[in-house]
């Protein structure tokens, strides 16, 4: 099966800024595959080349077979776009600005009223249908756009960043959305600062830095690779934390204490009988343990133990609790 | 395997099909409809513009136009509204340049360059719409000079060749505002940068005041910049003999002079948006 999408050894270069330096990615079409990573980390910067909207300076790139570098033209023929931005006319409805791009997409005026439907159920926007974008909500506005890019049935659908800046119910209605898509056969390609979006929409999770893979696979499979299981012990009192993270370091690597949680973890490898042993020497020492969990690492500490420094380093993004 | 994930595949999903994608002519008709709709749903745009240019012809129709000699028999008013009508291109154009900057800022200009469609249809189609704008523009521009007290004096040929001519002025100029929208980046940029521009252009010509009336060094500016010819080619066609009386050269003279202007205006600044447009 021919992959949907194909990269090797891409680079691209802005001045000083070594936006991708060899970056290598394969991805079997029936997927949702996510790209995350820091900012700056060149998640956009992939995705633009992949959509034609800049040229890699060194390497290959294949879209669905197709050369993206010798025939841009062709590859966007099976892509939609939706950018950081909602890229809407505010001052069209949502249904003429999908019956605009799907006219642009080569669509009749017939079928572009009929797909203007299709889509409009598809993001649950039949009602607003007929107002103007400019009275949507930030949730509506999302959606529409994710939809004008799906007007013309793309084979693999770009989405760079596609919950940025959504409250909560409006990031599940939209995931919900993206996941539908994967039937219709459309592949997708989206990236993501936030753990939880990779770990809940993707079956494929490709962790990029510095502009190359650092490492990819299923959530489960990235997930294994930080460590088998983490052991978390919530204490009553935070004096008590210093000595609990002494005793984890003997029996883990490197523990990492959340003073506000009042709480510490540690990767271990054979995590039942090591919370055994955490157990009895908590307990010789007199140490009130409150809780005491073994579970498995969540994808901010595969992050962190892939890479040595955490997901959410940058101070825009929003905070992440420690296992949460 | 650190760099590339080869995934297992799903069986039994569908595919989707291939887009076309629409025509040179279909995708630039779709696109100006676009900027068509977007202007007559944005009364602040269509109401703000005209009360601005309003607000600037009874300055100087009224306020400044009394120090004002135009040393001959033409009246400051018929002096005034053929530099103010060409003149109003140019105000114009920063609206084209605001909306190329917000375009490219919000990604509807990288929406549009990832569509299955040629890429010349995205500037064809604003310079389509732009005529529409522009007769628009021109429209009021005159209404408004008639309103304070504008008569042209040329022949009926003379009347409608100026505005003809505005309208070339306005489709060279268009390239002007496209490449510096796209350069600039962000509506904030577009603005400052056209601002500036403009601003000396307009102001050390002949369209509101005669450049023999300014110090030498600012007057060879205005004798050699592209306004000067464009509004001395206007108002000859405009206001006929009073008009002609005021320059040195004939009404042909000065339409050929600012033809070629807006010839080597359009050729390079065509050129330049083109150019950056296709870069990626």
């Amino acid at each position: 099966m021919t992959p949907i999408l194909e990269a090797r050894g891409l680079t691209k270069r802005y001045g000083k800024t070594q936006a991708l330096a060899g970056l290598d990615l394969t991805a079997s079409p029936g997927r949702v595959v996510a790209l995350l990573g820091p900012n700056g980390a060149g998640k956009t910067t992939f995705v633009r080349a992949v959509a034609t909207l800049l040229r890699p300076d060194a390497g290959t790139l294949h879209v669905d077979g197709i050369d993206a570098l010798r025939k841009p033209a062709s590859v966007r023929q099976v892509i939609g776009l939706a950018g950081q931005f909602a890229a809407v006319e505010e001052a069209m409805t949502g249904r003429e600005n999908l019956e605009m791009v799907g006219r642009l997409f080569g669509l009749s005026r017939k079928q572009a009223k009929a797909a203007a439907v299709r889509v409009l159920g598809q993001m649950q926007l039949t009602d607003d249908a007929d107002r103007l974008v400019r009275t949507y909500s930030g949730g509506m506005r999302r959606r529409i756009d994710l939809g004008v890019s799906l007007v013309g049935t793309p084979r693999l659908l770009l989405l760079d960043e596609p919950s940025t800046g959504l409250d909560p119910v409006s990031r599940l209605r939209l995931w919900d959305a993206i996941r539908s898509l994967v039937l219709t056969g459309t592949d997708i390609l989206l990236t993501t600062q936030y753990l939880d979006e990779a770990d809940r929409l993707a079956s494929d999770i490709v962790i990029i830095d510095h502009g190359t893979v650092i490492a990819s696979g299923t959530p489960t499979e990235l997930k294994t690779r930080a460590g088998d299981d983490m052991i978390e012990v919530h204490v009553r009192d935070t004096d008590q934390l210093p000595a609990v993270s002494g005793m984890l370091a003997t029996i883990g690597h490197d523990p990492r204490v959340d003073v506000p949680q009042r709480r510490a973890c540690v990767a271990v490898d054979d995590g039942s009988s090591r919370l055994m042993d955490t157990l009895r020497v908590l307990d010789g020492q007199g140490i009130t343990v409150e809780d005491i969990s073994l579970r498995r690492p969540t994808l901010d500490e595969v992050f962190l133990a892939l890479t040595g420094k955490p997901a959410q380093a940058t101070d825009d993004s929003p905070e992440q609790p420690v296992g949460a | 395997m650190t760099g590339a994930s080869v995934l297992a595949p799903s069986p039994g999903i569908p595919r989707a099909g291939v887009n076309t994608g629409a025509g040179l002519w279909s995708s630039s008709i779709t696109v100006a409809g676009r900027m068509v709709r977007k202007f007559a749903r944005t009364p602040q745009l269509i109401v703000f513009t005209a009360i601005q240019s309003a607000v600037f012809l009874l300055m100087f129709r009224f306020a400044f136009g009394g120090a004002i000699s135009t040393r001959g028999h033409l009246s400051y008013v018929n002096f005034l509204v053929p530099g103010f009508i060409v003149t109003n291109i140019l105000w114009g154009g920063m609206g084209t340049a605001v909306g190329v900057a917000e375009d490219v800022e919000h990604g509807f200009v990288d929406r549009l360059r990832s569509l299955p469609i040629p890429r010349a249809a995205v500037l064809i189609g604003r310079g389509l719409a732009d005529v529409a704008l522009m007769t628009w523009a021109l429209a009021i521009a005159a209404g408004l000079g008639f309103a304070v007290g504008f008569r042209p004096g040329g022949s009926a040929a003379g009347v409608l060749a100026a505005f003809g001519l505005c309208m070339v002025f306005g489709l060279a100029f268009e390239w002007v505002f496209i490449a510096g929208g796209l350069v600039a980046g962000s509506a904030q940029a577009a603005q400052s940068i056209i601002g500036l521009a403009v601003t000396p252009l307009v102001f050390l010509s002949s369209a509101y005041v005669p450049v023999q009336s300014m110090p030498s060094g600012v007057r060879q500016f205005g004798e050699l910049q592209p306004i000067t010819p464009m509004a001395d080619a206007v108002r000859s066609l405009f206001t006929g003999a009073d008009g002609r009386a005021l320059v040195d050269h004939s009404t042909s003279y000065y339409v050929g002079l600012s033809l070629l202007w807006a010839a080597a205006i359009f050729v390079v600044f065509g050129f330049l948006a083109v150019l950056r447009f296709a870069r990626r």
